[in-house]
């Protein structure tokens, strides 16, 4: 083995070392900055170790990609808004996929469709899960940037038109391992692909995102993966793995803290409609409360548990929300936050937010550390959620949210519900919460709300 | 026939992947995802020898092989610098400080 292949292997598995060193960083918030920062490094090398590569003769056109890449990347990664992650990982995901579905299309388009059966195989997965990943991705993004309504788009028979397609890819897919050399086959598999891509996720409505972005996170590996099995390159394979594993896991997640079971979520199932069994609280009422009140009551709480939903990121309100619970503190009071797994619109949107408005993280606490908590406290701070404190996934069995884990919210000694109107939320299911004889209502929008409280806090 | 080598390398990959990503906290799922979305920008790694192919290549697969490079390194730039500037934010409660 010359000397210079024996640096590029080293390199890559240097590469892939950091990788693995770099996600288990993410475990430990106070390591993790570094971790992901050696991770880069890992990068880096792999590429200088890429570029010195024999098969590599000519640089125009890759130093133009790179830096072309690097002018879109660079205020991808500095200058988004927290508030617009959901949909800037999104589009990453796209971005991802295009690079692995065109690397295939290359691989194929010079082979001549002259390929073993097993380099056809990892082709197919690649350029299959690239392309559904491609416009999958493009329609979320499109979707959570609300530059495309974000309810679900039916129509009839979609279930059957989605099958159908999926068998279609799954038969060509099969014939062209047998006949690799069947272009057309090859090409026609791909346009399938962005089809399906298209048809899967435009079902799919708002509050299901956090399913879908994680299942095209781990497509999008996947395709990685299989462009490392088409070329034989390991370190892909590995770092495609990572990101499969990852996406995988947490649409498991996702999908169990969501209440849908877990073939739905790989079969992509999960965007069929939701029955609205609206049992209407007819004859109910429920208690609005204002400002100055709900501010009297929670400035004299001893201890506050705020529960943000994807209301609050709507309302860009993450900072009043800080300076309120730093008021409240200053007087005495203990104030947490309860995050569901699934508020907002991505795996981990809410922590973000907060964390952007320097609300320290040892006060974030997950649904399982904070669930024991409710009864101990005064006043519960309800801002934009619904679903996830919904008793009824408790204790109604013909409610759509049955058995979902949710925070147990009813359980506190009060509650205070931030929130527009009456209005039933996303899922169309009305929420006892709201009537509970405990239960205040302020209504409006989340910051002005928000802002009210604050200055009336101080006033007391 | 696929290597079975290879085959291996991807089982205990996701393996390895599956026993760390399960120790993430909720809290950093929003930095997870942006962290593996730029570890998997390592296509670039097949992107730029598609690029560079020069006369053992095409036109074709130079062109497919720019794009690919163009959209793997957006993912690697702007992956690795959102994950830090996310990861910068999240911090403890500030000690007091000591008399």
């Amino acid at each position: 083995m010359p000397v210079r292949d024996i640096f590029i292997e080293a390199t890559y598995l240097a590469a892939s070392v950091m990788f693995i060193l770099g996600l288990r960083s993410l475990t430990r918030p106070e390591f993790a900055r570094r971790g992901m920062q050696q991770a880069a490094i890992g990068m880096v090398l792999a590429i200088v170790g890429t570029l010195i590569k024999h098969e590599i003769v000519e640089y125009q056109w890759i130093v133009a990609g790179l830096a072309l890449g690097t002018l879109i990347g660079y205020p991808l990664g500095m200058f988004v808004p927290m508030t617009a992650m959901p949909q800037r990982i999104a589009i990453s995901h796209m971005f991802g996929a295009v690079a692995a579905t065109l690397v295939g299309v290359a691989t194929y388009y010079n082979s001549g469709g002259v390929l073993s059966h097993g380099e056809m195989t990892a082709l197919g997965f690649e350029v299959m899960f690239g392309s559904l990943t491609i416009t999958g991705s493009l329609m979320a993004t499109l979707k959570l940037a609300e530059l495309m309504p974000g309810r679900p788009i039916t129509f009839r028979g979609q279930n059957a038109v989605n099958l159908t397609l999926f068998a279609a890819t799954f038969g060509i897919f099969i014939y062209l391992i047998a006949r690799p050399d069947q272009t057309m086959f090859f090409y026609g598999m791909i346009a399938l692909g962005l089809v399906i891509g298209m048809s899967m996720v435009l079902p799919i409505g708002g509050a299901d995102m956090p399913v879908v972005v994680s299942l095209l996170n781990s497509y999008a590996g996947l395709a990685s993966a299989a462009t490392g099995f088409a070329i034989g390159n390991n370190v892909l394979i590995i770092a495609g793995a990572l990101d499969g594993a990852s996406g995988f896991l947490l649409s498991i997640l996702m999908s169990k803290a969501m209440n849908r079971s877990f073939s739905n979520v790989l079969f992509g199932a999960f965007g069929s409609v939701v029955t609205t069994t609206k049992t209407l609280a007819t004859g109910q009422t429920y208690t609005p409360v204002s400002a100055e009140d709900a501010a009297m009551r929670l400035a004299y709480a001893g201890r506050v548990i705020i529960v943000p939903g994807y209301g609050m990121a709507v309302a860009q309100s993450q900072h009043v929300v800080r300076e309120l619970a730093e008021l409240i503190e200053h007087r005495g009071g203990d104030v947490k936050y309860a995050i569901h797994p699934v508020a907002g619109r991505m795996p981990g949107h809410m922590n973000v937010l907060l964390a952007e408005a320097d609300v320290p993280y040892d006060r974030l606490y997950d649904m399982e550390q904070i669930n024991g908590e409710f009864d101990k406290t005064d006043v519960v701070l309800v801002i934009g959620a619904n679903d996830v404190v919904n008793p009824a996934a408790r204790t109604d069995p013909s409610s759509p949210i049955y058995g979902m884990p949710i925070l147990n919210v009813d359980r506190a000694r009060s509650v205070i519900v931030m929130k527009r109107s009456m209005n039933p939320g996303f899922a169309g299911i009305e929420n006892e919460l709201f009537y509970d004889p405990k239960t205040s209502m302020l209504f409006g929008d989340a910051k002005a709300s928000l802002t009210k409280l604050v200055s009336e806090v101080k006033n007391v | 026939m696929i290597a079975f080598t290879e085959l291996y390398v991807f089982v205990l990959a996701a393996f390895v992947g599956y026993q760390v990503i399960t120790r993430v906290p909720p809290l950093l799922h929003t930095p997870l995802m942006s962290a593996t979305n730029a570890i998997s920008g390592i296509s670039l790694v097949g992107s730029l020898v598609a690029a560079g192919a020069g006369a053992q290549g095409t036109r074709v697969s130079t062109i497919l092989g720019f794009i690919a490079v163009t959209s793997a390194t957006i993912n690697v730039v702007g992956g690795f610098l959102i994950t830090d500037r996310m990861l910068k934010m999240f911090k403890r409660v500030p000690k007091p400080p000591t008399p």
